[in-house]
Order: C-alpha cells, then sequence, then structure tokens
C-alpha cells in the first residue's frame, strides 16, 4: 500500500478515494475548543490508530466521523456520503456499510447473544429467518464462540466474551468500514492478544477499513497500519508508526518514547528524529 | 523534670513514654504513627505535654527514639513547632525527609466559596429556565412522536408491534392487581365516609350517584395513573437511563435504528392503549368496593345497587373517564422516556431522573385533571 500524505485528496481517480474524509473539523463544547480545523483522510483497507492524550477528543472525534455527533464546523465524509445532513436514504445505506465496537460491547442487554448479532440482519427485513440464522452462526463461529453460547444474555458474558459478541455484531452486514473504540481496554494479556489476531486474520479476509482509538501500545504495534496522533486540537501526523516515533513533539515523546513505549516498539524505536513541523 | 503521658505503644512489654522532658531536651520515643495516636485521648494528652515542652526556651528535640512516625504524627509535631523544624534537632535521615516533604507542600485549606447572598434568586431562575427547558424538550418529543406514528400507520409493516405488545403486557396487565386492590380499598373507604354523611340527612340512596359519579370521573383515572405512573413511569425512566449509560442507545442510533420509533413509541402507544383499560378495571373494582361498603353501612342490597348505576353514570361520564385514561397514558409514558433520555452515567443521575419522573408524571397528571374540570365545567358536560 502506496504510504499517504496527509493533506492528500485525489479527486479523480476513483480507485483511491479516500473511505473518510475529514475537512477543517471545528469541535466545541460551549467556550472550550476540542478540535480546530482538523483535517484527516482514511484509505481504504487500511487499519488507522487515534492517538492523543487525555481529552484531546479522540472519542468525540471517533463519534464524528460515525455520525453520532455533530462538529461545530468543518466537514465529514465517509464512504462517499456526508456523515451528518445528508438525506436518511443516504443515512440508512451509511448504516449498513459501517459497523462500530463500542468499549464496553454495548450489546442489547435484552436480547440474547443471537438475537444481538442477528438484529442488523433482521432490521433489512428482507432476508428470511433461516438464512439469518446461518449467517449468525458463522459470525459467532468467526469470532470463536459456538451454538452453546448463542442463547446467552449478555448478562452471563465475561468481559472478553462481551467484546467478541460485539465484534461479530459489528461485522454482521460485512461493512466496508469498523470502529473500534478501546477494543483491548479491560482485557487480559491473552485475551487482548487474541483480539488483535482476530482482528488481524478478520482484516485480511474481508479487507475492511478500521479506525481504532487505543491507549494500548502493543495493539498500535501489532496492527495499525497507519497512526494518526491527536494533539494541539489536529492531526499533528499520520504516517505509519516507523516515521511517527521519529516525530519531536512532547506528546509523541512521552507517549511513544517512555520506557512502555520503548518496550512495546522494540526496534521501531528511532535512531533519529526529525523536527516537528518540517514536511 | 516532666513525666510523659499515658500509656503510648501497642506492645506491653516494650513502651517507652512518648515523650520525656530532661535536662533541656525533649526526647521523642516510641509509636508516632495514626494507629496508636488513634486511641481515646492520645493525641490531647500528646498536645498539652508538646505544649508544655515548647514553654521552655533553647530546647533541643531527638526524634532518634521514634520507632514509627507517619503523616499523622509528622503533622502533629509540625503544628506544635509552628511550621518549622526548631534549630536544634536530631533526626534521621528518613524523618528528615518527611519534614522536608512537609514543608514543601502548602497545608492550607481550601478556600470556602465566596456566599452569595442573592444565590437563592438565582437559583430560582434557573429553575423556572430550566423548567422551560423541559417543557420545549416534551414539546419536540411529542411532535417526534407524531411523525413517528404518522410513518408507522403508513407502513404498518414496519412497527414495532412486539415491542408494543410486550410493553402492554408489563405495563398494563401486570398492573391488575396493584391496582384492583388500591381502586377496591379505595372504594370502600370513600362509600364508607359518604354513607355517614348521607345518613344523616336520611339520603342514603344518592351513595349511588355519588359514587358513580366521583369515581367514574374523578378517583378512577386520577388513582390508575399514579398507580401505573409510580409503577411504569420509573421503570421506563430506569430502563432507557440505563440504555444511555451502556451505550446501547448510541448502538441503536448506528445502526440506523430510529429510537423515536423503537423505543418511545412503543411505550407510548402501549399506555396509551393500556391505561384506559385499567381505568376501567379501577373503576369497576373501586364501585365493588364501595357496593360492599354500602351494603354493610346503609343495608343497600348489591342488586339494588347494580339496578341504580346506570342511571347514575351518565354515558357522558364513561367517555370522559376513557378519554382521561388515554391523555393520562400518554402524559406518563412521555414524561418516563424524556427523563430517561437525559440520564448521565452516573448514580445519582438514575435516582434524580426516575424520582423527577414519577414527580413530574404525577403532579402533570393532576394538573391536567383539573384542567379538564375546568373544560368540562364550562363545556357543561
Amino acid at each position: 500500500m502506496a504510504r499517504a500524505q496527509h493533506s492528500l485528496f485525489d479527486e479523480g481517480d476513483v480507485a483511491l478515494r479516500p473511505a473518510i474524509c475529514v475537512r477543517g473539523l471545528k469541535t466545541a463544547f460551549g467556550s472550550h475548543v476540542v478540535h480546530e480545523n482538523l483535517d484527516l483522510t482514511v484509505w481504504p483497507g487500511e487499519i488507522l490508530a487515534l492517538v492523543g492524550g487525555s481529552g484531546t477528543g479522540k472519542t468525540v472525534l471517533l463519534r464524528q466521523m460515525i455520525g453520532l455527533a455533530q462538529p461545530a464546523a468543518g466537514q465529514v465524509e465517509v464512504l462517499g456520503v456526508p456523515a451528518h445532513g445528508g438525506t436518511p436514504a443516504q443515512r440508512r445505506s451509511l448504516a449498513r456499510r459501517q459497523g462500530m465496537l463500542f468499549q464496553a460491547g454495548a450489546l442489547f442487554s435484552a436480547l440474547t447473544v443471537f438475537d444481538n448479532v442477528a438484529l442488523p440482519l433482521r432490521e433489512l427485513r428482507t432476508i428470511p429467518e433461516d438464512l439469518v440464522c446461518e449467517v449468525v452462526m458463522t459470525r459467532l463461529a468467526l469470532v470463536g464462540l459456538g451454538a452453546s453460547d448463542a442463547a446467552k444474555m449478555p448478562a452471563d458474558l465475561s468481559g472478553g466474551m462481551i467484546k467478541r459478541v460485539a465484534l461479530a455484531r459489528a461485522l454482521s452486514l460485512d461493512p466496508e468500514l469498523l470502529f473500534l473504540d478501546e477494543p483491548t481496554a479491560g482485557l487480559d494479556p491473552q485475551r487482548s492478544d487474541e483480539f488483535v489476531d482476530l482482528v488481524r486474520s478478520l482484516h485480511r479476509q474481508l479487507g475492511f477499513t478500521v479506525v481504532m482509538v487505543t491507549h494500548d501500545l502493543d495493539t498500535l504495534v501489532e496492527l495499525a497500519t497507519r497512526v494518526a496522533v491527536l494533539a494541539d486540537k489536529r492531526v499533528i501526523v499520520c504516517d505509519e508508526l516507523s516515521e511517527v516515533v521519529r516525530v519531536d513533539h512532547p506528546f509523541i515523546r512521552t507517549f511513544f518514547l517512555g520506557p512502555r513505549g520503548q518496550r512495546a516498539l522494540g526496534d521501531l524505536a528511532p535512531k533519529e528524529r526529525t523536527a516537528y513541523g518540517k514536511p | 523534670m516532666a513525666q510523659g503521658p499515658g500509656q503510648a505503644a501497642s506492645d506491653p512489654g516494650d513502651s517507652p513514654a512518648p515523650l520525656t522532658l530532661k535536662a533541656g531536651v525533649c526526647r521523642l520515643a516510641g509509636d508516632w504513627s495514626v494507629q496508636t495516636l488513634a486511641a481515646r485521648g492520645e493525641i490531647r494528652a500528646r498536645r498539652r505535654a508538646l505544649d508544655a515542652a515548647q514553654a521552655n526556651a533553647g530546647l533541643r528535640w531527638d526524634l532518634t527514639g521514634v520507632r514509627r512516625l507517619d503523616a499523622v504524627g509528622a503533622h502533629l509535631l509540625w503544628r506544635a513547632w509552628g511550621a518549622r523544624l526548631p534549630e536544634r534537632v536530631r533526626l534521621h535521615a528518613a524523618q528528615r525527609d518527611i519534614f522536608a516533604s512537609l514543608a514543601r507542600m502548602s497545608i492550607e485549606p481550601p478556600r470556602p466559596a465566596p456566599r452569595d447572598p442573592l444565590a437563592w434568586l438565582a437559583k430560582l431562575g434557573a429553575g423556572v429556565l430550566d423548567g422551560a427547558q423541559h417543557g420545549r424538550a416534551l414539546l419536540l418529543l411529542l411532535g417526534q412522536l407524531v411523525l413517528d406514528a404518522a410513518t408507522v400507520l403508513a407502513r404498518p409493516r414496519l412497527a414495532p408491534w412486539r415491542e408494543i405488545s410486550a410493553q402492554v403486557y408489563h405495563t398494563g396487565a401486570q398492573a391488575l392487581g396493584i391496582t384492583a386492590l388500591v381502586g377496591f380499598l379505595i372504594g370502600i373507604v370513600l362509600s364508607y365516609l359518604s354513607a355517614q354523611q348521607l345518613q344523616v340527612f336520611g339520603a342514603g340512596q344518592f351513595i349511588v350517584t355519588l359514587l358513580g359519579v366521583s369515581i367514574v370521573r374523578e378517583l378512577g383515572p386520577v388513582l390508575a395513573a399514579i398507580l401505573v405512573a409510580g409503577r411504569s413511569g420509573s421503570a421506563i425512566t430506569a430502563q432507557i437511563g440505563v440504555m444511555r449509560v451502556t451505550e446501547e442507545l448510541d448502538a441503536m442510533r448506528v445502526m440506523g435504528l430510529s429510537l423515536g420509533q423503537r423505543l418511545i413509541l412503543p411505550r407510548v402507544a402501549a399506555l396509551a392503549l393500556a391505561m384506559p383499560l385499567l381505568v376501567l378495571w379501577t373503576d369497576a373494582m373501586a364501585l365493588a368496593g364501595g357496593m360492599l361498603a354500602a351494603y354493610a353501612q346503609l343495608g343497600l342490597t348489591p342488586s339494588w345497587f347494580l339496578q341504580q348505576l346506570p342511571d347514575a353514570i351518565t354515558i357522558n361520564n364513561y367517555w370522559i373517564t376513557l378519554g382521561k385514561g388515554l391523555a393520562f397514558g400518554v402524559l406518563v409514558a412521555l414524561v418516563a422516556c424524556h427523563f430517561g433520555l437525559r440520564i448521565e452515567p452516573n448514580t445519582e443521575s438514575l435516582g434524580r431522573g426516575t424520582t423527577a419522573s414519577v414527580v413530574t408524571s404525577i403532579t402533570g397528571v393532576i394538573l391536567v385533571d383539573a384542567l379538564f374540570a375546568i373544560i368540562f365545567s364550562q363545556v357543561g358536560i
């Protein structure tokens, strides 16, 4: 995959059309401005990790990309369709092409595991029930769950299983775009590894685009093809990890190059730095 | 030669006195940690001893005998010394570190917020504005509900029939027991009290009209509405509130499910359907109770009572009771959904939200009832 520069948008070439295009985004809560003049491009098929300090608005940005929050200014275009202010038909079609994994899973607590994963399919109202059943069991098998788990209620599941069911539900309609909000938060190291392997193999199989917000350096190193760093109210760099760690910015220094960072990066740790601000 | 104050250490065998003053040297020893200082009267005694010792000028301090010194003990000494180390003091290195960090930190208590004498006025104004905001939000909710109802009626296949049916069961069918009980008992009480008064005038037979009209027009609908508000209103608010907290509402939005159609419409429709029926049920139970009490008190036979009922309760009252049931049902459901959608992710908010929901619905029901009474009296029903 070609290395992407973060302000390029090729209008003519459909094959290079970005999956998500954020231009001039401004987010404010009252007088507190979180993002100002934020630009970000997500290319199809890549796994983009969104990192930033606390309060830099990573989750807010994710929510704006998925259409749950409205920016004060700027545009967000997802899969060629505006994320806000589109027609209801556009919004409906967009909802079918994207899926989100919430931090705590957000499974519907009144429905069984099976019904949770089946919901997006049943909402289409055109798929016969036997087909729905087959697809749901396939999805559950894909995330490592079986028929015995299908009848359980979300309250009976462990944290790792909740995340897996939520992932199965997010992938129910084979979306082109997958959003992950802190996917490995609260998982023990083994479950985190399993989750990372799962996402990686599914990505290889199904080829969707992933945007994930994460603090976990190990997940980042394992999964992300590009990393977007949120600081100073905008994306200061969006590039492959090996390039990002060479940028000399205080946040990047503390986040990636502290003792944890060095351990996680291994030999990705930079030998020399590029000054922040230089192209 | 002053002796140190009373028992200090926890082990009886080895308990040096905490403070000894001898030949111009104040020797501190033993346990100056919170476990020991927490004993009753211990801090007071030690403070007294410290103040007594401070009275001597040019005193030297020796802390090397102190076995354990923690933050509480250190603060105690720090205060007694006037927030600085005395000129001549012998300390261990660790103790020196403790006092050095105390010297670095500021231990000023937080300044209390300045009290505004007109704070009550601001609160009142804020309350009014808040109420207006709630009113606006409710109006928006009602408007969206009407739009959703129109959409669903235009394409019945899309309607959430199962959700509506489930809600009718939970809010209606499962409330039959409590409404029957309360209705029956209120009927008995009302009838008993009225019978006593009517007997004085020898007008016992008017009890049928009295009970019939008052229960069917006023008491039945309001009672049923209050019970349903407490029972189902709080349940709806809590359920939607928790869904907000666990991000289930966000998940629904992300999947393109309309919250108005899938969450609010079923609940409002269910209560709009169930409430009039519950009101009829409550009316019947209350009249049954009244009948029983009338028989016991006035000797009016149930068969006579039932014969008189159709004349006592005109058809207008029947429509009024159903209409009120419908109005109250929609009101309770809307208010419950409104408060549910505003709940924040903390326990405080959940408690306050459900309380506000129940109180607002009950108050709203009474207000609407009064409004109906005014309208009907003007119209002459």
